[in-house]
């Protein structure tokens, strides 16, 4: 388990379930912020391995996000990409306390480009 | 921390119960004479009666009761005697000083002494905090009027009862275990009850969206009204409280407000006495805090990163905690928690990791006509969660399951069934177990047909399961035994099944048109609902099914159906085209391919404002701007919708564009006012949402400028009238329309268009485009309903035109004016400080 200090971003209540948001990241990679149905948070780099596309548009099923624009279904947990399809997307740590999101420090300030 | 209750130490007939001190044994102190406190101390004394002196301080005027029991006493199932755990017999005996309604309100860590509201001050050798949790309190205006209560104690459920015996409406925010026990009680004590949940589904924590809406349909059945996706703006009144007013604007009225929309750790207490805190009071493994003589159990601690509001993680911390006061080092290793509940006599049970995700499996079934939906994950052949709604007799064998982590590979296939079925013949082959039914076993349960019918079936040359649901019914209701015919089809003829109709999608037996079918005949509103009638073996569908499903409710339900945005895809839910960069292209309406300066000078200007680094000119005759971020959409729209332009929806399954040639106005050649007739087509069936994108073109003679051959509804005109074409496509495969008919009359023309394209609406699958669909089902077929049955074509125009009018609100509109502003902002942005 990583340890370290969390960026606490929003509140739970900013993302309805089934939904994504954004969260820019200056000098760095965008990170998308996603709610299941079932209410898990989950947050990947908004950038599916295959063309690029930003996962926070895609629907949203299971525990699986579906990229908008070639249908590239990615895992929400590990960031891999699933069933034929091969490539896996940076995974932040995220944790939910207290009704806000938090995501690993660490991890949201080095995806900034060198 | 609020005490509310404190009153002189010796009051009120239960107030205190002392017993001489006994100087000899290490002092004990308990804050906290809840579940969590007293079963520590029953714990302890069953390890070492006489280690310890005890002393209880309580806030409640009461001896220890059974805080889960309070809804059966709200309920009135039970009385207050009824739920008490310990009577005051226990303490005398135990030798138990219990000081009640006198909070601790200091804690002081250096004297190791404890102070108590009225002053009363006690030194301890080893203190334990046992405070619990705080009802949360959403800080709306009007939270502290009087009527505004929360469901934690035997106070508040005093408080309901009085305002039940008043009679009126109650609102109960909250749609969560707690809230629903109190709309319960408070619904069989006469009130009319609203419960307002924030969320899409009711019990997000515990069920999953398939088993909430279940519990909510049921819930509704009983009375209660369920509003799900209520975010409360305000409680209002006059010194009490007379309502409460929704953010949408609603108004309920009601002399009761139940708050119980969470639980917090009730820690300020410690946190004064400079604790060590996280989410809860931090512990080890024997419930030690940060101070060694100082102890935490319950609700209040965070343990190893978790915080638990059920009771039985409470029950291993109490033993963990007894075990480390009398040297007995086990240590509390953390809780897998399982939820088996009764909400409204309803049944319940969630437990483990129902969220699935990569490697996970769903098993899922579906019993409609019993109300049952059974959910088990299976990771790497062990089961990691489940939820069960109205059918929890197997809670406890798959929670057992789950905390072994045992093997399941082999009772896989039976494993949803439960336990009497899965262990009952050991590890038994699913297909020899159909092989083994005897002729008489009924198969298909809605029908009736039994195990030697769909044989009979399947001898007399039905080779397919489309082929046996014709011929004999089997599985062509409710589907729930469509594997089981399929087994016996392989049964019956080995290789030679047929494989059946395409499905939908992976999540469902079903066909595109047995789905459509059964939405109408089962008069099914919502995705959730045909999932649990349909047995769907996903818990929420598919990128492929939801926007199937979101497609035929809403054509079946004009007006009355809420578009699920969830299940649209990116396009429809953005109102703009998705580029490979991630921004979007915008294109405005534009009549039947006519514009104005107005218009182009306002598209000049957004272009030039917003940077669009493109402007181009489509084949269907609008212009389309370039590289707008999601950010910048609605304002994009606020200056477009300014110059009186609406949504083109080239980026939905729907009505795109109706291109026109300039006609009799202006072409030497024209026969008739093709723009004109454009334009009013264009006007009729603009925003219409259709199986797949549907375009029209107009040519005002022959020589058919406006491609009108290639297009799904294409007229041509000529000197007697208009010659109306259907089902042609420019795409990949170009195919030339079909002639539908000649009429002589725009209006006739106009008709047609309305009772096509609510045809197409109606019968073709999702995603099939009108050439596609028209070779599948003849052009004889279109014919002969639009052409040759008057009457169905005006009863197809009558109801295309009806649901047009819930279509035709512009949609950039009601983004530009604030709708949906979620899906275009960021959450928050993050500007690393340079550290360089």
């Amino acid at each position: 388990m990583m340890t370290g200090d969390w960026l606490d971003i929003g509140s739970v209540d900013q993302i309805t379930p089934g939904n994504a948001r954004t969260l820019p990241v200056l000098g760095g990679e965008e990170i998308a912020i996603f709610r299941t149905t079932s209410g898990d948070f989950h947050a990947l780099v908004n950038r599916c391995p295959h063309k690029h596309g930003p996962l926070s548009q895609g629907i949203v099923h299971g525990g699986v996000v579906t990229c908008p624009l070639h249908n590239w279904n990615i895992s929400l947990k590990t960031g891999e990409a699933l069933g034929e399809d091969k490539g896996c997307v940076p995974v932040i740590p995220l944790k939910v306390d207290a009704g806000r999101i938090f995501l690993l420090r660490d991890a949201v300030i080095g995806k900034r480009a060198a | 921390m609020e005490f509310q209750i404190g009153t002189e130490p010796m009051a009120g007939s239960e107030a205190a119960i002392l017993v001489p001190a006994d100087e000899g044994r290490d002092h004990l102190v308990v804050i906290g004479n809840g579940m969590a406190g007293c079963r520590a101390v029953e714990e302890l004394l069953a390890r070492d009666a006489g280690r310890y002196r005890v002393t209880i301080f309580g806030a409640e005027p009461h001896v220890n009761y059974n805080r889960i029991m309070l809804s059966p006493v709200l309920a009135g199932e039970k009385t207050f005697d009824e739920i008490i755990i310990n009577d005051r017999a226990w303490y005398a005996d135990n030798r138990i000083d219990l000081i009640v309604a006198d909070p601790v309100v200091a804690i002081d860590r250096s004297a190791k002494t404890v102070t108590s509201q009225s002053g009363r001050t006690v030194a301890y050798d080893k203190l334990l905090i046992a405070t619990g949790s705080d009802p949360f309190i959403i800080p709306v205006p009007g939270k502290d009027l009087p009527g505004v209560i929360s469901f934690r104690d035997m106070k508040d459920v005093d408080a309901m009862l009085d305002a039940a015996n008043r009679g009126g409406d109650a609102v109960v925010i909250g749609g969560g275990l707690l809230g629903l026990e109190a709309a319960h009680g408070l619904t069989l004590r006469g009130m009319k009850v609203t419960v307002l949940h924030i969320m899409p589904t009711l019990m997000e924590r515990q069920l999953d969206e398939a088993a909430g809406w279940l519990l909510k349909s049921a819930l509704e059945a009983r009375g209660q009204t369920i509003l799900t996706g209520a975010d409360t703006a305000e409680i209002f009144g006059e010194g009490k409280v007379e309502g409460v007013r929704l953010k949408d604007g609603t108004l309920i009225p009601a002399s009761l407000v139940v708050m119980a929309v969470g639980i917090r750790p009730c820690v300020a207490l410690a946190r004064a006495a400079g604790l060590e805190i996280g989410r809860g009071i931090k512990v080890d493994d024997h419930m030690v805090t940060s101070d060694p003589d100082v102890l935490a159990v319950g609700e209040c601690v965070e343990h190893d990163g978790n915080v638990y509001g059920l009771v039985a993680p409470l029950w291993d911390m109490c033993r963990s905690l007894a075990d480390g006061l009398t040297d007995r080092h086990t240590g509390y290793k953390g809780s897998v928690t399982s939820t088996k509940l009764k909400v409204a006599g309803l049944d319940v049970f969630s437990a483990g990791d129902f969220s699935g995700g990569e490697g996970c499996e769903d098993i899922v079934l579906r019993d409609a006509s019993r109300g049952v939906y059974k959910r088990v994950v299976v990771k790497e052949d062990r089961v990691i969660g489940a939820v069960l709604y109205g059918d929890t007799a197997d809670g406890g064998w798959y929670f057992d399951l789950l905390k072994r982590g045992e093997d399941v590979a082999d009772i896989r296939d039976l494993l949803i069934f439960g336990q009497a079925f899965a262990s009952g013949g050991g590890a038994l082959d699913p297909k020899e177990a159909v092989a083994a039914l005897s002729d008489d076993a009924e198969i298909c349960g809605c029908n009736g047909v039994s195990k030697g019918q769909v044989v009979a079936c399947i001898n007399a040359g039905a080779c397919s399961l489309d082929a046996v649901r014709a011929g004999c019914k089997a599985s062509a209701s409710c589907g729930s035994c469509t594997g089981l015919v399929e087994t016996i089809l392989a049964l019956t003829l080995g290789e030679d099944v047929q494989s059946g109709p395409k499905t939908m999608c992976k999540c469902t037996s079903f066909g595109h048109d047995d789905v459509r079918r059964e939405i109408v005949a089962q008069a099914m509103t919502s995705i959730p609902e045909v999932m649990q009638k349909l047995h769907w073996s996903t818990p929420d569908g598919c990128s492929s099914c939801r926007p199937a499903l979101n497609y035929y409710l809403l054509c079946a339900l004009p007006g009355a159906y809420v578009d699920d945005q969830q299940s649209r895809f990116v396009n429809e839910r953005m109102h703009a085209n998705i580029q490979k960069d991630g921004t979007y292209s915008v294109v405005p309406r534009m009549w039947g391919g006519l514009t104005n300066p107005r218009e182009l000078r306002a598209i000049a200007d957004v272009v030039e404002k917003f940077n669009a680094p493109m402007v181009k000119v489509t084949g269907g005759q609008r212009l389309d701007i370039f590289g707008i971020k999601k950010e910048d959409l609605p304002a994009v729209w606020a200056d477009l919708n300014a110059a009186g332009m609406v949504s083109g929806h080239a980026y939905g399954k729907s009505l795109r564009t109706v291109k026109t040639c300039v006609g009799s106005e202006w072409c030497r050649f024209g026969t008739q006012d093709s723009t004109g007739l454009g334009v009013k087509a264009e006007r009729m069936t603009w925003g219409s949402w259709m199986p797949h994108k549907f375009k029209i073109a107009v040519s005002g003679c022959p020589r058919n400028c406006a491609e009108a051959t290639i297009k799904d509804f294409g007229i041509v005109c000529v000197d007697s009238g208009y010659e109306l074409h259907v089902g042609g496509n420019g795409g990949i495969h170009v195919r030339v329309t079909d002639l539908l008919c000649k009429v002589a009359t725009e209006q006739e023309a106009l008709d047609h268009i309305a009772a096509f394209t609510q045809l197409y609406r109606e019968e073709a699958r999702y995603l099939e485009r009108t050439a596609p669909w028209i070779e599948r089902v003849g052009v004889d077929y279109v014919k002969a309903r639009i052409v040759e049955d008057e009457a169905g074509r005006e009863a197809l125009r009558a109801r295309f035109l009806f649901s047009q009018q819930f279509m035709q609100d512009d949609p950039w509109a009601e983004r530009a004016a604030g709708q949906h502003a979620e899906l275009h902002q960021h959450i928050a942005q993050v500007r690393p400080l340079e550290t360089v």
